[in-house]
This record gives structure tokens, C-alpha cells and sequence, in this order.
């Protein structure tokens, strides 16, 4: 069912291949309910970590889903190696897979590093992000999460609010949902849109209120802070008087609209408080789901490899 | 020593000839042209059958590496390497380490060409003391010492005055200021053109209005100095509609473009290949479209390479990090060729871009089959199909995203100097 031993992107996937990971994940939430959080099927198996930006969430959801299929997790931790000393990137992922791994989990800035590797390493590369290219397995928890509470993605209309121009997880929800029938629409100011996006099929929006009119569901990202100092925006106080998702602004989507954020939240910045905690926040949930797709995933592309 | 070249077609825009003529070689010049079959006897024969004699390629824009980074090119690889892509001619940029900004450089440049060199090599000083837009390099000097242009390749001269003062103080020798047109705040951080395909890898994006805010600069420049500017690497749209407007005006300006900007698209980067990765960056098919039409109403005088070889190392890497450049000439003129193909224009103005215009910029007497001129000549077989082999480059770098392609038009004997090097 998944051609591809690797998961670059959600790009190079099919509709079908989306449901199938879907499909999966859902049968190991409900591992993660019982007592004892724990399947067989990856023991003797080794997935690596290598993470080339900061990350807590991302890392840690890996580590847990290879645990619980039973699989040996190291992480590479890039601060301590000899990546420091100079090492490139391609000797990095080879001493890796000379130590034995069957499955490297890759966070870079730069996009195409997943792609670059999968073109040299015979284990299989998983992209954690690169880049502003793509996240995706973000994408893939934030479709299960829209799944559980809205059953068909035909006719269901997503705004995503925010940096879209250095987001991945918006790139990977984009191709995702726009694949599987959801209506895409992108708010953010010009400067932080990437060009010639609409090509995509997407709708773009510069006003947060026409863009999130009965909404289904919204999803805000996080906004780097270091955006003021390189002149996108005048003033993050300006961005959320603008972007900034509200409970008053809230009220212009569906009343069951869901709110989504991929994490780590900058409160008062894009997103109030009184949201991301109130009622039709799903962003907890999403954690939670994010472990059940990862164990999909990896799952999915064991077979793969057999 | 003698050689005469027989049954081949001669073509030389500067004499208006274009047909079977023997041409005779004597020592380092040409000693005359005949009706076919009506050469002279001469110590060695070269039988042309099947192919194009021509004036041997001049390619105004080089990068041969050294002095400072041999391991990615030298002046003894750099020039075989022209010399199998038909090139007798190289003008090399100043980019080297240390920078061409001296004479000491300049004439060790000259000297390395002269020991271990197989075509001639003028080399191009900089504008500006190390390339830092500060302070004009010693003109006169440079020139004394075999300089024949001034850039700050690689680097645009971003103090404008002191890019007027260039065009201003040029003046007086009559050289021309190549402009590297490059906004760099526009373009910090980019690795490609800008637009849907960077927005689909999610690679940073130069837009084209880097180049083209510094060639409408230029060319202000330009026609308040009457200074003689010469645009490097033009790759917009844009830049060939600014050039063309400015040419209508009589302002004194000539312009490049590079192989790579009418033959590939930004759409080739999807797949992440490094070999891509080029300043300014490989444009859109509008961009394509517009430097053809540019080259075919003389809006762009020249073809030139902007041959930059790099070491495998610099680009099998991540594509933020891989290195900028293209090595180029050796796929340059089958790549030239293809536009003859394409009903652009005749083989006739193809030569006249690659050999006689940059020749007549630069003021140096090549791109001719005049009798007494240097015997710089290229024979080339322009219906021999082949496949683009980089690993065989004699290049040092093979950097290259024309590996594979099949192109046609091999060059089969390339004489610099009388020196005849043969392939095939």
C-alpha cells in the first residue's frame, strides 16, 4: 500500500497512501489506551534521531512511538557530535547507518536534506522537517485529529492562520488537505506569504475575519519571533491585533469549529489564551494523536522494507 | 610548421565567408584562405569533412580558480578544458585568492597561462580593491600589466558612487566595467529564482528584481558617466526589457547571458540537484523565452559561460550550504547550437556571440579568420550527436546539470595559437 520506504513529504504521496496511514494510526490509539502501552512488531529494529534544530515535541513523540512498537531509539544528539567539528551531513547519516539503524528520523533547516539522504542511504529517512519545505507527519496528527471529529474532509473549509512563508507543517497540511478534498484557505500578511502560492489551490486571505468565516477549522501557527527583526512585520503587538486568533474573532467560524495549533505556542502572539485553552481547542489532542500516526509510520514503512 | 584545413566550411562573420575554403596556418598565424582544394601543400593536413571551421570561441566571463583555489580549478585544467569546448579564447575573473586587484596577480595569471596554459588567457581586474566597493584598483597599472576589463565578478559594486566613478574614470582608457548586478539584500539567503517551484521545496527564493533594481542602477550610471558598461550573467526577463530600452536610448551598453538561462527552467530544482545551484539563479520559462528573444534582436551581444567549476565536495551537500556555479565550458556552445536548431537565429550570429562580439567588447583582435590574425580556430561537427558525460570533463569541476543530456555538436580539433588539440 505505501510504495515508498521513505517519508519525505507529503507531496509524494497519494490520496490512498494518506487514508492507509490514517486507517493505521487508528488502530494503535488504541494501544495507547490499554495498561500496558506496548506491540512487538519493530523489536530488533533501530530508528535514530538526528536533529539539526532545537526540538522537544517532535523528538520525544518519535521516541516514544519507536518504544512502543518496541524498537531501539537513540538520538544523535547534533550539539555533542562531531557534526560540530565539521562533519557533513552525508558522513553524518552513513556512520549512523554503519552503526546499524534501520530508520533515521531527520530535522534540518535546510529543505531537500531528507531527500538528499534518501538518495545516498539504503536505511529508511523519515523528515521530522526541513527547512520550509515540509513536515509530514505533523500534517498527517492534524489530519487524524480533524478526522476524529469530522469524519470527511470533502467540503470541510481549513483556514491556516499565520507564517506561512517559513512553514513547513502549513506547506504539508496544504498538499494534504488539498489531496484528500478540503477546501485551503491561508491567512497571513503579503509579507509572509510565499509566492505564488495559489497555484496550489489554495484561497489567500490578508484579513483574518473574511478568512475564517464559517470556518471549520482553524489552525494558527506559531510565528518565529525573530520575524520583527527582519522586517516582515512592524511590531508582534501589530501581528496579533491583526492575526491574532480571539475568542471574539473565533465566533466568525462554525460554532464546532475546531482550533488547531501544531506547537510550541506563542500566547498573546498568534493565538489568546482564552482559545487555545477554551472549548474547541483540539491542540492537547494532537500531541496525543501525534504518537499514534508516528507509530503508523514507522509501522507502515517496516513493511516496506521487508 | 604548416597546416592546411580542407574540405571543411569556413565561417567567419568578419569577413562575410561562409563556405568550402581551405585555410592555411603558419606557425601562430593565419597565412591564407582558398577555394576548396586549392590550398598549398603544407606539412600537416586536417581534413574537415563533415564539419564547421570557425574563429576559435572567446568566452568573456571565466572563473579559472587560481591563484588560491587550485583544488577546484587551475589555469592548466581551465584551459584544456575551453579548449575542448572550442574556446581559444578566456577572459578569467578576479575572484581568485588573493583577488585580482594587484599586478603581482595579474602577472602571475599571465605568467602560469604562458608555462601551462592551452589557450590564451587575459585575465579581467577588479573594480574595486578586494572586491569591497571601496576604493578603485590602479586602472592604468592593471592595464599596463595585461588587464583588458574591470569586475568585481562575484560581488556587485554596491556603493553606487563608487560605481560611477568606475564608469567615469574608465573612461579615459576606453575598457569596459562588467557589472555583476545583484542586490544583496534583496537576494540574502536565496539558493534559487524566486517564485512557485521555491515555494513548492521550500527553498529560499531571489527575486528577479535583485538583479534587475542593480541593471536599471547600472544603466543610470551608465548614461550619466558615458562609461562603457558591460552586464554580466543577464537572467530576467526584466533585465533584457531594461537593456533593451536603454540600447533604443543610445546608451553605451552591452550585455551576456549563459547557456544555462535559455536552457533550463527553475523546475529542474525539484529534484534537488545541487548542479542547479547558480548566481544569479536558473529563471522561469518566461525569463528562457525573453534571453532568447533578447539574443536574437541583439539585445544580448554575447553567450558567455560563466564557467565556475567546484570541487565534488562543495556540492554534494545540502542545497543551502552546496556552492554556487556551473561548470560550463565544455556543454557551452553544443548548448548554442541548440538555439541554431531552434530556428533562433543562423550559425552565423551563434559565432558572432561566442567569438567575434565578446572579442570585439574586450579589444582584443580575436574571433577572426582574417589573414595575418592569430590562428585560433575550432572545428566542430554539428550533426554528431552525444551524451553529456561530466565525470570526462577535463575540467576539474564536474558540476554540471547537463550530465546526461544529449546534445549535438561535438568539437573535433580546437587550434589555439597553431597548437592543434584533437578529440573523437
Amino acid at each position: 500500500m505505501i510504495k515508498s520506504k521513505h517519508l519525505l513529504g507529503i507531496k509524494e504521496l497519494t490520496s490512498e497512501e494518506i487514508y492507509h496511514i490514517l486507517d493505521t494510526a487508528a488502530g494503535f490509539r488504541d494501544v495507547l489506551h490499554r495498561d500496558i502501552k506496548k506491540v512487538p512488531p519493530l523489536r530488533g529494529k533501530t530508528v535514530v534521531s538526528l536533529f539539526f534544530e532545537p526540538s522537544t515535541r517532535t523528538k520525544t513523540s518519535f521516541a516514544l512511538a519507536a518504544k512502543r512498537l518496541s524498537a531501539d531509539f537513540v538520538n544523535f544528539s547534533v550539539s555533542t557530535s562531531s557534526v560540530l567539528k565539521g562533519e557533513t551531513i552525508k558522513d553524518t547519516a552513513l556512520t549512523i547507518q554503519a552503526l546499524g539503524a534501520d530508520f533515521v528520523v531527520i530535522r534540518h533547516p535546510s529543505a531537500g536534506v531528507p531527500h538528499f539522504l534518501s538518495n545516498i542511504l539504503d536505511m529508511s529517512v523519515i523528515n521530522a522537517g526541513d527547512g520550509a519545505n515540509e513536515h509530514p507527519t505533523q500534517a498527517l496528527l492534524d489530519l487524524f485529529t480533524i478526522q476524529t471529529h469530522k469524519k470527511n474532509f470533502q467540503g470541510l473549509t481549513v483556514a491556516i492562520i499565520g507564517d506561512i512563508a517559513h512553514s513547513r507543517v502549513a506547506k504539508s497540511n496544504i498538499y494534504a488537505l488539498t489531496k484528500l478534498g478540503a477546501k485551503v484557505r491561508l491567512i497571513c500578511p503579503p509579507t509572509l506569504m510565499p509566492a505564488e502560492i495559489g497555484k496550489l489551490g489554495v484561497d489567500v486571505f490578508h484579513s483574518i475575519d473574511d478568512g475564517i468565516k464559517k470556518a471549520d477549522v482553524i489552525m494558527t501557527l506559531r510565528l518565529q519571533l525573530e520575524r520583527q527583526s527582519k522586517g516582515f512585520l512592524p511590531s508582534l503587538e501589530e501581528y496579533f491585533k491583526l492575526y491574532g486568533l480571539t475568542s471574539e474573532r473565533l465566533k466568525l467560524a462554525k460554532s464546532d469549529a475546531l482550533v488547531m495549533h501544531p506547537g510550541p505556542m506563542n500566547r498573546g502572539v498568534e493565538i489568546e489564551s482564552a482559545v487555545a485553552d477554551g472549548p474547541q481547542s483540539v491542540i492537547l489532542e494532537q500531541v496525543t494523536n501525534g504518537l499514534a500516526v508516528r507509530m503508523a509510520v514507522l509501522y507502515l514503512l517496516a513493511g516496506v522494507r521487508k | 610548421m604548416s597546416i592546411l584545413i580542407t574540405n571543411g566550411r569556413v565561417i567567419d562573420p568578419e569577413q562575410n565567408i561562409d563556405g568550402y575554403n581551405d585555410l592555411l596556418i603558419k606557425g601562430r598565424k593565419i597565412q591564407g584562405l582558398y577555394p576548396k582544394g586549392k590550398g598549398p601543400s603544407a606539412d600537416k593536413i586536417i581534413d574537415a569533412a563533415g564539419c564547421i571551421v570557425i574563429p576559435g570561441l572567446v568566452d568573456m566571463h571565466t572563473h579559472l580558480r587560481e591563484p588560491g583555489f587550485e583544488y577546484k580549478e587551475t589555469i592548466k585544467t581551465g584551459t584544456l578544458a575551453a579548449v575542448k569546448g572550442g574556446f581559444t579564447t578566456v577572459c578569467c575573473m578576479p575572484n581568485t585568492k588573493p583577488v585580482n586587484d594587484t599586478i603581482s596577480v595579474t602577472e602571475f595569471i599571465l605568467e602560469k597561462s604562458k608555462k601551462e596554459g592551452s589557450c590564451t588567457v587575459y585575465p579581467i581586474g577588479a573594480i574595486t580593491r578586494g572586491q569591497k566597493s571601496e576604493e578603485l584598483v590602479e586602472l592604468e597599472a592593471l592595464l599596463k600589466a595585461g588587464c583588458i576589463a574591470f569586475s568585481d565578478d562575484g560581488h556587485p559594486v554596491t556603493n553606487s558612487l563608487i560605481m560611477r566613478r568606475a564608469l567615469e574614470y574608465s573612461k579615459i582608457f576606453n575598457v569596459p566595467i562588467i557589472s555583476h548586478c545583484e542586490d544583496l539584500k534583496l537576494s540574502e539567503g536565496g539558493v534559487m529564482n524566486e517564485g512557485f517551484v521555491s515555494t513548492i521545496v521550500g527553498l529560499r527564493g531571489i527575486p528577479k528584481a535583485a538583479e534587475e533594481v542593480m541593471v536599471a542602477r547600472d544603466l543610470s550610471l551608465c548614461e550619466l558617466t558615458g562609461g562603457r558598461l558591460h552586464i554580466a550573467h543577464v537572467s530576467t526577463e526584466g533585465s533584457v526589457k531594461l537593456i533593451r530600452d536603454a540600447k533604443a536610448r543610445g546608451i553605451n551598453v552591452t550585455a551576456e547571458t549563459c547557456p544555462h538561462y535559455f536552457s533550463l527552467t527553475d523546475e529542474a530544482i525539484i529534484s534537488y540537484d545541487t548542479n542547479l545551484k547558480v548566481n544569479p539563479p536558473i529563471r522561469t520559462a518566461s525569463d528562457v523565452e525573453a534571453i532568447k528573444e533578447g539574443l536574437k534582436d541583439g539585445t544580448i551581444d554575447v553567450i558567455a559561460t560563466d564557467h565556475a567549476p567546484h570541487h565534488l565536495d562543495d556540492k554534494n551537500k545540502e542545497f543551502d550550504s552546496a556552492a554556487f556555479g556551473i561548470s560550463g565550458l565544455e556543454t557551452a556552445f553544443a548548448l548554442g547550437l541548440q538555439l541554431v536548431d531552434q530556428g533562433l537565429f543562423d550559425i552565423r550570429q551563434l559565432i558572432i556571440k561566442m567569438a567575434l562580439t565578446p572579442s570585439r567588447i574586450m579589444g582584443i583582435g580575436k574571433g577572426v579568420l582574417t589573414v595575418d590574425s592569430d590562428a585560433d580556430i575550432t572545428i566542430i561537427n554539428t550533426e554528431k550527436e552525444y551524451r553529456v558525460d561530466s565525470s570526462t570533463f577535463l575540467s576539474k569541476g564536474k558540476n554540471s546539470p547537463f550530465n546526461k543530456w544529449e546534445l549535438k555538436g561535438t568539437v573535433e580539433k580546437t587550434i589555439s595559437m597553431g597548437k592543434v588539440f584533437e578529440w573523437n
